[in-house]
């Protein structure tokens, strides 16, 4: 198991009171699992990714621990957290199109980004030409400037930055939002073609985009407004979902091939609980059409088969 | 490269072009006529010497030719360096009055102005990562730079040379002294200079580093800052690429300064009676000395084209994306 996160809580500290943005998450990444978290927005995925590498200065890690090939992190901690990040822990930003210093080389940066890491650009500039190589970019990139660069050649570039030291975990976030469909499917293949060069030991691939996330992960953990809400292996969580709010988000999606002539799409009515603070019990309980009076009481995060977990009393 | 150089180098050379013919042209619709005042000014009574006198100053001025005329030879004028005689202390010309002043003037703001470009964003920069200096020291220049600069000036005058004695007030340098290289002369020239020059380096020292201080804010939240901060690069590290990007709108701020810098001390001369251009300036306007005003903005004008155009290279030497603008090469 590579990493496991144990009642991870992480608060927004705003003036009116914390914003409970990750309030008692737990769940275990195996080696080589690609995980796929999704979530409508506001839901904490990206919070709980950012958590896993660089907590912004509004964020306060309130409780619980991460730990990673055995080591915990020191996740609240932004100097000793440094050693982990880019070896340990990498992540591939959701602003991927603007994370390299627009005036600078590429090149350059990346031997000025290494170099202060202590590692000789030397050593890995044989490896970088490798990788660029694989993700289809010319090695002549590096002689360029950001923005001589596609959006897809950019999104590709800092996926090859941030894998260059072979973290054991990355969290990709919203990685193909900003490109389209045809670039799309060229940077999750290269994603899944990084795990399966065992460059990445595992990886957390945040995305609203629920067929993206099928197209690439093992597992897809879905989270509800700063909680988790299910999670299980890809096929049996698009196929028989048991979270009601799994299920009314799948039932959401357009199928390919299935013609929606005389029906409507059914969306989710009502709007996600504020966190600041949240309501008691289950989160989803005001949305839920199968609500019941033992929904006031906070369900627990449990397995009712391996490797699936659901927070529904109605579930187990 | 050449292609981009070659049309700003078109559009400078058309904004002089521009400038110069409105240069020529105001002083001619200007009320007032320049040689009847010199006439009327040497007093004489009989008519035939007025009429003598107009006809020569009118062809020493040029008068004396059809307008069109005129205009060309006041291009071939400045072709030559030529720019007439001056009305104020004539028959010295206006090259000579102009040449005398430029050294004091850029002596007194090209170090005034680079050097607190220079210490302001370095401070400014210091301040945005240093709680305390932006709470504690910023806000000292904030009121500085907001007070009138002619005040700020006046109280320095008043306070450092007339109460608490340290440096004379009046003048670029003792007028009992003529210019030469000797110690005394240079130590009196400095002692003179130091207190304008402070004038100007501390309120233009301020700004620099007020806006240096929200630039480098701005680019430390900037995407390319978190996500080296993300990958564990060095707070060094980002810091340095956070100041050379917000370096680049400083630039275009002292390409400005240095732009305006021959009309722009206008207050500090008069102020501390320091004989540079702006100095000349107001003697001209006061006189109405059009050739000599009219040499003076030439000078201006080609002050801030020049300034202009140095910028325009340093640009594309330090952002890369000025460089995308010119037509594909690197």
């Amino acid at each position: 198991m590579s990493l496991a996160v144990e009642d991870l809580r992480v608060y927004y500290r705003t003036l009116r009171g914390d914003v409970r943005a990750l309030d008692g998450v737990t769940f275990s990444l195996a080696d080589h699992e690609i995980m796929g978290l999704v979530g409508e927005s506001g839901c904490g995925k990206t919070t709980l990714g950012k958590s896993l590498v660089r907590l912004d200065g509004r964020m306060r890690h309130v409780g619980g621990t991460v730990t990673l090939d055995g080591r915990e992190l020191p996740i609240g901690e932004d100097a000793r957290m440094n050693e982990f990040r880019f070896a340990e822990v990498s992540v591939v930003p959701q602003y991927a199109m603007s994370a390299m210093n627009p005036t600078r080389r590429i090149g350059r940066m990346v031997r000025e980004l290494v170099g202060s890491r202590g590692i000789p650009f030397a050593s890995v500039r044989s490896e970088l030409d490798r990788r660029l190589a694989l993700v289809g970019l010319d090695a002549e990139v590096l002689e360029r400037y950001p923005i001589e660069l596609s959006g897809g050649m950019k999104q590709r570039m800092v996926m090859v930055i941030s894998t260059l030291l072979n973290p054991s975990l990355l969290v990709a976030d919203e990685v193909t939002s900003a490109l389209d469909v045809s670039t799309q499917r060229a940077v999750a293949t290269a994603l899944a073609g990084f795990r399966d060069r065992d460059l990445v030991r595992s990886m957390i691939v945040i995305s609203h985009d629920l067929s993206l996330v099928y197209q690439i992960a093992d597992t897809v953990t879905v989270m509800y407004a700063g909680r988790l809400a299910e999670k299980g292996p890809t096929e049996v969580i698009v196929e028989r979902p048991r979270h009601p709010y799994t299920q009314l988000l799948i039932s959401a999606l357009p199928e390919v091939g299935v013609r929606y002539g005389g029906k409507r799409l059914a969306g989710i009515p009502g709007s996600p609980p504020s966190l600041r603070p949240p309501p008691p019990g289950c989160r989803f309980r005001a949305r839920c059409p199968l609500a019941y009076g033992k929904c006031a009481e906070q369900p627990p995060f449990a397995e009712i088969e391996p490797g699936h977990a659901v927070a529904c009393w109605r579930a187990s | 490269m050449a292609r981009y150089f070659g049309r700003k180098l078109l559009i400078y050379a058309l904004t002089f072009f521009v400038a110069v013919t409105i240069n020529w042209l105001i002083p001619r619709f200007m009320p007032g006529d320049p040689v009847r005042a010199m006439v009327a000014r040497a007093g004489l009574q009989t008519p035939e010497g007025v009429a003598a006198m107009r006809e020569y100053y009118s062809s020493l001025f040029g008068f004396d030719v059809p307008v069109w005329q005129q205009y060309l030879n006041f291009w071939g004028g400045i072709l030559r360096g030529d720019l007439g005689v001056s009305l104020l202390a004539f028959p010295e010309p206006v090259t000579s009055l102009i040449l005398g002043a430029v050294p004091l003037t850029l002596g007194l703001l090209i170090p005034a102005i680079l050097l607190s470009w220079w210490a302001g964003n370095k401070f400014g920069a210091y301040a945005a990562r240093k709680k305390v200096l932006d709470n504690a020291v910023l806000p000292v220049w904030y009121v500085l730079t907001a007070t009138p600069y002619m005040w700020l000036a006046i109280l320095m005058a008043w306070a450092l040379g007339k109460v608490a004695g340290l440096f004379p007030v009046g003048r670029p340098y003792s007028a009992s002294l003529v210019p030469e290289w000797s110690w005394l002369f240079i130590t009196d020239l400095v002692s003179h200079w130091f207190l304008p020059f402070l004038s100007l380096f501390l309120v233009a020292f301020g700004g620099w580093a007020i806006g240096m201080r929200n630039m480098v804010i701005y680019e430390l939240e900037a995407d390319y800052a978190h996500y080296l901060s993300s990958l564990g690069a060095p707070p060094k590290l980002v810091r340095r690429y956070a100041f050379r990007n917000a370096l680049l709108p400083q630039i275009t701020g002292l390409a400005l300064q240095l732009g305006v810098i021959v009309g722009g001390a206008v207050v500090t001369e008069i102020v501390f009676d320091y004989r540079g251009l702006g100095y000349l300036v107001l003697e001209a306007i006061k006189a109405t000395d059009f050739f000599l005003l009219q040499g003076i903005f030439l000078f201006i004008v080609i002050g801030v084209l020049l300034a202009n155009f140095v910028i325009d290279i340093v640009y594309v030497l330090v952002d890369p994306r000025t460089r995308a603008g010119m037509g594909g090469d690197r």
